[in-house]
């Protein structure tokens, strides 16, 4: 077993993928000759060429209209949008088509398509490099929202998007593409869509993350016995292994660095207020990004939860 | 350094049948005698049926509807140039393409009654379900075509879209994704001149939709849409061509939306009956019986016949789209993945 960072993990699962089945392709803007603008698809035109490997023209929309016309045909192509706040010119196509296909035709058609994009703060980069706009595409019936949150998961959660019937958006922190190595297991094997994981087991407050904020969560906990949850697939989530920690610890705090109004955190606080309510000691808390358009990385830490403030939710629900 | 010429195109136009029913032999279609009554007893199905379509609606018996009318020849000389292995992606303008691939009548009234299960595709049926978001289709045919390629499958595909939809971004990245990758993929607009209440001229500056091509590196023709001979040779001389590897053509139908944009729309509040009236004489399914009359092959028991064979099918097709049981509740769920998700396994429950 080989230790690695989350952008040869994500490599990795991509060649494999496309080793085992010559129905795997990739298109994007860079995604051959230059592997990738975060080098993610680094050496994969060399391995399989551009006729599996396409670097694209410059358009969002035609990448993902496209890669919707090659999997109703009987491929599984994965497309790359090189950063999130590009994505909307595509959103036409993800909410009108990708989404209501399979819908639309009564099973006759699908979309096993996967959109990989890097997502959210902490690198310093221009503007619109930095979204976190994932709460947009759980609203959207059809489509499925993965984020992992370490090399490992994000290399067996690649493989089953790979390898869904459905369309799938699957969101890599820019920020944790070469922050931490881990083990990563060579060949196949697979972390199955919908599922959350427990990270560590806790009695007095369940902590619910995904992508990039789980690092920090885990920093924030210590000294705490808190039970920490990552999330991993937003849309559809895992509500059960919510209600299931919320019961037992009776608090909850949710983090995630999209700004907080409409965030995914409120579909989670509004369902754990739905359905367990009656086991809460006191109010749920959300600690996020601010309802900031994203700035430029002068403010970035700023508007980026903090250990301090998720610890600080903590503290709070702790008080009841 | 003098100021040189780099690159310059021409912009063709092809007309074999006129309004008169004269073909120019040297360049029509080597059609058979059947083929040329297949042809005609098709078109007359595709109007029976819309104009039923119109009538039901009118009568709150299916929901808005987009007819077809005036634009016969330019759904079905496309359609039948293609192989049953070749896609086609239409628009929501495509009645009459349903109509001429065989699609069976009553699902298409099942689906404008508000049926999902009308546009589940046969398997047999190479065709996509229609797409309302104006424009946005045309790069899943590109995608499939390039899919085809890739799978080495010599399939083409093949789309509609109306002038209107030349506007949209996505016409723009389809026509590039497609010229960039050669992929074996037929563009058809179907001009009918008005995109809803917006004339042709508002959609464009160009003097023509073909010649759009030119800027993305392939060959674009305007066609009388009106004449299904000019129709059916262009479009087969494009299919030949993508099967073949040449890559992709536009090709530009001229021709008139004879009703309203759908049946929500009234279009005498934009535009003149003068208008209308001019491109009665130039309709597609009169220029091709002038032909047959000409050439010995009609007479008017046969064309009696035709009428009453095609009223007969959709008579019979609107008994059986009426007769079709309601959805059940659950099928709005249970098509939106492939398996339920938890919370949708609940709200079944509603059910």
């Amino acid at each position: 077993m080989a230790t690695m960072n989350m952008v040869h993990a994500i490599n990795l699962a991509l060649k494999e993928e496309m080793q085992r089945d010559k129905d795997v392709v990739i298109l994007g803007e860079d995604v051959g000759r230059d592997g990738g603008v975060f080098r993610v698809t680094e050496g994969l035109l060399e391995q399989f060429g551009e006729a599996r490997v396409m670097d694209t023209p410059l358009a969002e929309s035609g990448i993902v209209g496209t890669a919707i016309g090659m999997a109703v045909y009987g491929l599984k192509p994965v497309a790359e949008i090189q950063f999130m706040g590009f994505i909307y010119p595509a959103a036409d196509q993800i909410f009108n088509h990708a989404a209501r296909i399979r819908s639309r035709s009564r099973g006759r058609y699908s979309v096993p398509m996967v959109i990989r994009t890097p997502y959210g703060v902490g690198i310093r980069s221009p503007e619109h490099h930095s979204e976190s706009s994932e709460a947009h595409f759980c609203h959207m019936p059809g489509i499925k929202v993965v984020v992992p949150s370490s090399p490992y998961y994000a290399k067996g959660l690649l493989i089953s998007a790979i390898r869904d019937p459905d369309p799938v958006i699957f969101l890599e922190s820019t920020r944790l593409y070469r922050m931490i190595k881990e083990d990563v297991p060579e060949g196949e094997y697979t972390v199955p869509l919908g599922k959350a994981r427990i990270v560590q087991e806790g009695g007095q407050v369940t902590v619910i993350s995904w992508g990039s904020m789980l690092q920090k969560t885990i920093k924030a906990i210590e000294g705490v016995d808190a039970e920490v949850i990552d999330l991993m697939t937003l849309n559809p989530f895992d509500e059960e292994a919510i209600f299931n920690s919320v019961k037992k610890t009776g608090r909850a705090v949710v983090v995630y660095e999209a700004p907080k109004t409409g965030g995914f955190g409120a579909e989670i606080s509004a369902s754990i207020a739905e359905d367990a309510m009656l086991y809460l000691k006191g109010p749920i808390k959300r600690v996020t990004g601010y309802d900031a358009v994203l700035p430029l990385p002068k403010l970035e830490d700023y508007y980026m939860p903090s250990t301090e403030r998720i610890r600080k939710a903590i503290d709070e629900v702790m008080q009841y | 350094m003098p100021e040189t010429t780099i690159e310059s195109c021409e912009v063709k136009r092809l007309e074999i049948l006129s309004e008169n029913g004269d073909a120019d032999e040297s360049l029509a279609p080597k059609f058979t005698d059947s083929q040329i009554r297949e042809l005609y007893e098709t078109l007359v199905r595709m109007r029976t049926f819309d104009g039923r379509a119109l009538n039901l609606q009118r009568e709150g018996r299916i929901g808005t509807y987009a007819s077809i009318l005036g634009q016969e020849a330019a759904q079905l000389g496309t359609a039948y140039a293609l192989e049953k292995r070749d896609w086609i992606f239409p628009s929501f303008r495509e009645n009459g393409v349903f109509v001429a691939r065989g699609y069976e009548m009553y699902m298409i009234l099942q689906y404008w009654g508000g049926d999902e299960r009308g546009i589940k595709v046969p398997e047999d049926i190479n065709m996509f379900p229609i797409s309302i978001p104006v424009g946005t289709h045309m790069l899943h045919a590109v995608g499939a075509a390039m899919a085809a390629k890739y799978k080495e499958d010599k399939t083409v595909t093949l789309t509609y879209f109306g002038d209107g939809g030349t506007s949209e971004g996505d016409f723009h990245e389809a026509m590039n994704f497609a010229g960039v990758f050669q992929a074996p993929v037929v563009f058809i607009c179907e001009n009918n001149q008005w995109a809803i209440s917006v004339p042709r001229a508002r959609q464009t500056a160009a003097m023509t939709i073909a010649q759009k091509a030119f800027a993305y590196g392939f060959e674009g023709i305007q066609v009388d849409g009106n004449d299904i001979f000019a129709v059916y040779k262009a479009t087969k001389s494009a299919v030949d061509k993508a099967r073949s590897g040449g890559g992709p053509t536009l090709i530009e139908c001229h021709t008139y939306r004879m009703s309203d944009h759908t049946t929500a729309d009234d279009a005498s509040r934009y535009r003149t009956k003068e208008e209308v009236e001019a491109w009665k004489e130039k309709d597609p399914i009169l220029r091709l019986k002038r032909y047959m009359e000409k050439k010995g092959l009609w007479a008017d028991s046969y064309g009696k016949q035709v009428d009453e064979d095609a009223k007969a099918l959709v008579d019979e097709a609107v008994k059986k789209a009426e007769a079709v049981e309601k959805p059940k509740p659950q099928d709005m769920l249970v098509y939106t993945y492939k398996e339920l998700t938890p919370r949708q396994k609940k709200q079944m429950g509603d059910f």
